[in-house]
C-alpha cells in the first residue's frame, strides 16, 4: 500500500488548502475552460430547445413507434443513472473499506453522480408522453381517489431514483460543509464570504462536532452503499419483470450494477484526466489514483463480460425458441453492428487494462474511458431496442431508426452534464480539502517512530 | 476583569500539541474545554471529554420509522383504501412492497442521521463568539485552537492564561462575547 504516496510532493496543511480553495476563489479562468463552457452551454441550449419542441409536439418526433416504444430515452436513462453509480461507490464503499485513495476523487465523483442522476431522471418524464402527469407516480391522498400501483417496477423505480438523488445530495452536502467553512474564511470578498458562510452553517470544527460529523458521515456511507446496489437492480427490474425475450432474465440486477460501475468509473477518468491537467492537480490525483480506478474498471468490465457470456449460454441452455431467436438476432440481425460494437468496446479493447503501461498512460486511459462509455451506451441500446424490435410474432416485428431529435437530445444531455461540471469546478472545491489535510496528518504521523 | 469574555483561546501549530493540550486542560480540572481543528483528529474528542453520540440511535429510529411507514403506506393503499385484483395476487402482496420499504428505510435513516448530527452540534449557527477572533480564520486552514470557556464554574482568567502559557502556544487571545 505505502509504495507510492497519495499526495505527491511537499505539501502542507496550508498549501493544500490554498491550492484547492484558490481554484475556486482566486485562480484566473483558463481560456480552455471558457471555450468548454461556451460549447457545452450551446449544447445545453439544444437539449432544452429539443425538450421544448418535444413538449409541444409529443414523442412522435422521436423514432419510437410500436413495436419499439422504448427508444433512446430509456437507453439514455439507464446509461446516465449507471454513470452516477461510480460516485456513490467511491464515496460509500471505499469509505467503508477505508480506502484512503478515495479522498481526492470522491468530491467531484459525487458531483458527477448528482448531475448524471439528475439528467437520468429527466428521461422517463420526457418519455411518458404526457409529462404533466408525471406527478401521478407520487403517492399522496388525492381527489382522483387512486394510488400508485405498488407492484410495478416503474413505481419502485420512482422511489429508487428519488431516494438515490436525495441521499446523494445530502451525502455530498455534508461532505462539503467543512470545506465551505474554509472557503468562507478564505473568501476574497464579502459577498463570497456570506454565501459560502451561509451554506457552511456556521461550521467551526469543534472536536465534539467533528466526532458527531464523522459518525454521521460513516452512517451515511453505510446507508448509501446498499443504495448503489439497489438502484440499478431496481432499474434492471423494469426490464426483467417484462416477459420480452432479451429483458426477461434473472442475471439482470448484478449485470446492470456491474455495467453501471464500469461506465461510471470510465466517466470518473474522463473527468479526472483533463481536470488534473488543466488545474494542476497532478499531485493530488496521482497516477496511482488513475491506476486504481482503471483496475476497478477492469474488474467490473470482466463481470459485464461474464454477463454477456451467461446471456448467450442461458439462451441456448434453456432451449427456448424465442430466447435463441433473440440471441441469433443480436448476432446476425439488423442491429448486429451494435452487438459486435458492444463486444469490441466493452470486452475486447479494455483487456489493455491488464497491462501496467496502459494504466499509467493517461492518453490510453482517456481514450479507453471514452470507448467504454460508448460501449456501455450501445449496450443499453442493444438491450432496449434489439429486444423490442423482434418479439414473439414475426408479423409484429419492426425496426427503430433514431430521428434527428433523438440524437440532438442525447448529445445535448452530454453537453448539459459537462456544462454543470464545468460550473461546479469553479464554484465548489473539486477535491475534499479537509480530508486531504487529514491524509497529510496521517502521513506525518506515520513518519514518526 | 473588564468586559465579559467567551473564553481564552490558545493557538497551536500541530494536531499533536492540541491533543496534548486538551488532555492536560481536562486533567487539570477545566470543565469546559473546546478544541478546534481543520480536520477530525483521532483521540481529540476523547481528550475534551466527549461523552459519545446519540446520532446512531437516532438514525436507527429514523430507519425503522421510514421502513415501517413505507410498508404501511403500501399496505394501507393496497389493502384498505384501493384494493384491486391484479392477476389474482393477494392485496397484501408483501414481497412486491419490499423495494419501496427498503428505499424509504434508507431515505429516512439518512435524513435523520444528518438532522441529528446538526441538531446535536447546535448547527446551523452562523454567529458564534469564536468567529470574533481574527486568527480563528486559520482554524479551517492549518491552525489548531484550544479554548477554555469563561462560563465554567470557578473560571479565573489570570490563572487560565498562566495555564495556557505553560503549554507553549503560538499565541493566546481573549474571545470577546
Amino acid at each position: 500500500m505505502a509504495s507510492t504516496p497519495l499526495i505527491r510532493g511537499r505539501w502542507g496543511y496550508a498549501s493544500i488548502t490554498d491550492k484547492i480553495a484558490d481554484i475556486v476563489l482566486r485562480r484566473p479562468t483558463h481560456w480552455i475552460w471558457g471555450v468548454g463552457l461556451l460549447v457545452t452551454l450551446l449544447m445545453s441550449v439544444f437539449f432544452f430547445g429539443a425538450m421544448g419542441y418535444l413538449f409541444t409536439r409529443g414523442v412522435g418526433i422521436w423514432g419510437v413507434n410500436i413495436p419499439v416504444a422504448w427508444g433512446f430515452a430509456i437507453g439514455n436513462f439507464v446509461w446516465w443513472i449507471g454513470i452516477g453509480h461510480a460516485g456513490t461507490f467511491i464515496s460509500a464503499f471505499l469509505l467503508l473499506l477505508r480506502q484512503k485513495w478515495r479522498n481526492s476523487i470522491n468530491r467531484f465523483a459525487e458531483a458527477m453522480t448528482l448531475f448524471a442522476a439528475g439528467i437520468a431522471g429527466i428521461w422517463p418524464i420526457l418519455h411518458v408522453g404526457r409529462p404533466w402527469f408525471a406527478y401521478w407516480l407520487v403517492p399522496y391522498p388525492n381527489v382522483m381517489n387512486y394510488w400508485p400501483q405498488w407492484r410495478s417496477p416503474l413505481v419502485w423505480d420512482f422511489f429508487a431514483i428519488s431516494t438515490y438523488l436525495i441521499v446523494s445530495l445530502v451525502f455530498w452536502y455534508v461532505g462539503l460543509v467543512p470545506d465551505l467553512a474554509t472557503l468562507r474564511d478564505r473568501a476574497t470578498s464579502k459577498t463570497k464570504a456570506m454565501v459560502y458562510g451561509f451554506f457552511a452553517l456556521g461550521w467551526r470544527g469543534e472536536a465534539r462536532h467533528w466526532a458527531r460529523y464523522e459518525i454521521a458521515y460513516l452512517l451515511l456511507g453505510g446507508l448509501a452503499a446498499p443504495l448503489v446496489v439497489s438502484v440499478h437492480s431496481i432499474v434492471s427490474l423494469d426490464f426483467a419483470v417484462g416477459n420480452t425475450p432479451g429483458y426477461h432474465s434473472t442475471i439482470f440486477p448484478p449485470y446492470f450494477v456491474a455495467g453501471a460501475l464500469y461506465s461510471g468509473f470510465a466517466m470518473v477518468l474522463t473527468l479526472a484526466i483533463p481536470m488534473r491537467h488543466f488545474f494542476g492537480l497532478e499531485d493530488f490525483i496521482t497516477k496511482r489514483h488513475l491506476d486504481n480506478a482503471a483496475k476497478i474498471m477492469l474488474a467490473t468490465g470482466l463481470i459485464v463480460a461474464y454477463g454477456y457470456c451467461m446471456e448467450v449460454f442461458t439462451a441456448f441452455y434453456s432451449n427456448d425458441e424465442y430466447e435463441i431467436g433473440m440471441t441469433m438476432n443480436r448476432f446476425f440481425g439488423p442491429y448486429a453492428f451494435v452487438y459486435w460494437g458492444v463486444i469490441t468496446c466493452n470486452v475486447v479493447i479494455p483487456q489493455l487494462l491488464w497491462f501496467r503501461f496502459a494504466r499509467y498512460n493517461v492518453w490510453i486511459l482517456f481514450a479507453l474511458s471514452l470507448v467504454i462509455q460508448l460501449g456501455m451506451w450501445s449496450e443499453r441500446f442493444m438491450i432496449v431496442v434489439t429486444s423490442l424490435s423482434r418479439d414473439f410474432l414475426p408479423s409484429s416485428w419492426g425496426l427503430f431508426v433514431p430521428s434527428i431529435w433523438d440524437v440532438t437530445m442525447l448529445i445535448g444531455s452530454i453537453g448539459f452534464f459537462f456544462f454543470l461540471f464545468l460550473c461546479f469546478i469553479r464554484v465548489l472545491p473539486a477535491i475534499t480539502i479537509f480530508e486531504m489535510r487529514e491524509l497529510k496528518h496521517e502521513e506525518l504521523e506515520g513518519r514518526q517512530p | 476583569m473588564s468586559a465579559p469574555i467567551y473564553g481564552l483561546m490558545a493557538e497551536f501549530a500541530s494536531a499533536d500539541k492540541l491533543v496534548a493540550a486538551a488532555r492536560e486542560a481536562r486533567e487539570s480540572g477545566h470543565p469546559r474545554v473546546e478544541a478546534y481543528s481543520p480536520f477530525p483528529i483521532e483521540g481529540l474528542d476523547d481528550a475534551v471529554g466527549f461523552a459519545g453520540s446519540r446520532v446512531p440511535l437516532a438514525t436507527l429510529i429514523g430507519g425503522i420509522v421510514g421502513g415501517g411507514g413505507g410498508f404501511f403506506l403500501q399496505w394501507y393503499a393496497a389493502v384498505i383504501d384501493y384494493p384491486i385484483n391484479i392477476g389474482g395476487r393477494p392485496p397484501n402482496s408483501w414481497p412486491a412492497f419490499i423495494p419501496i420499504t427498503f428505499e424509504m428505510t434508507v431515505l429516512f435513516a439518512a435524513l435523520t442521521a444528518v438532522v441529528a448530527m446538526l441538531v446535536a452540534n447546535g448547527l446551523p449557527k452562523l454567529r458564534h463568539p469564536v468567529f470574533n477572533v481574527r486568527e480563528f480564520d486559520h482554524s479551517t486552514r492549518n491552525r489548531f485552537f484550544l479554548c477554555l470557556r469563561a462560563d465554567a464554574p470557578k473560571f479565573d482568567a489570570a490563572q487560565a492564561r498562566r495555564f495556557l502559557e505553560r503549554l507553549e502556544p503560538l499565541k493566546i487571545v481573549e474571545v470577546p462575547l
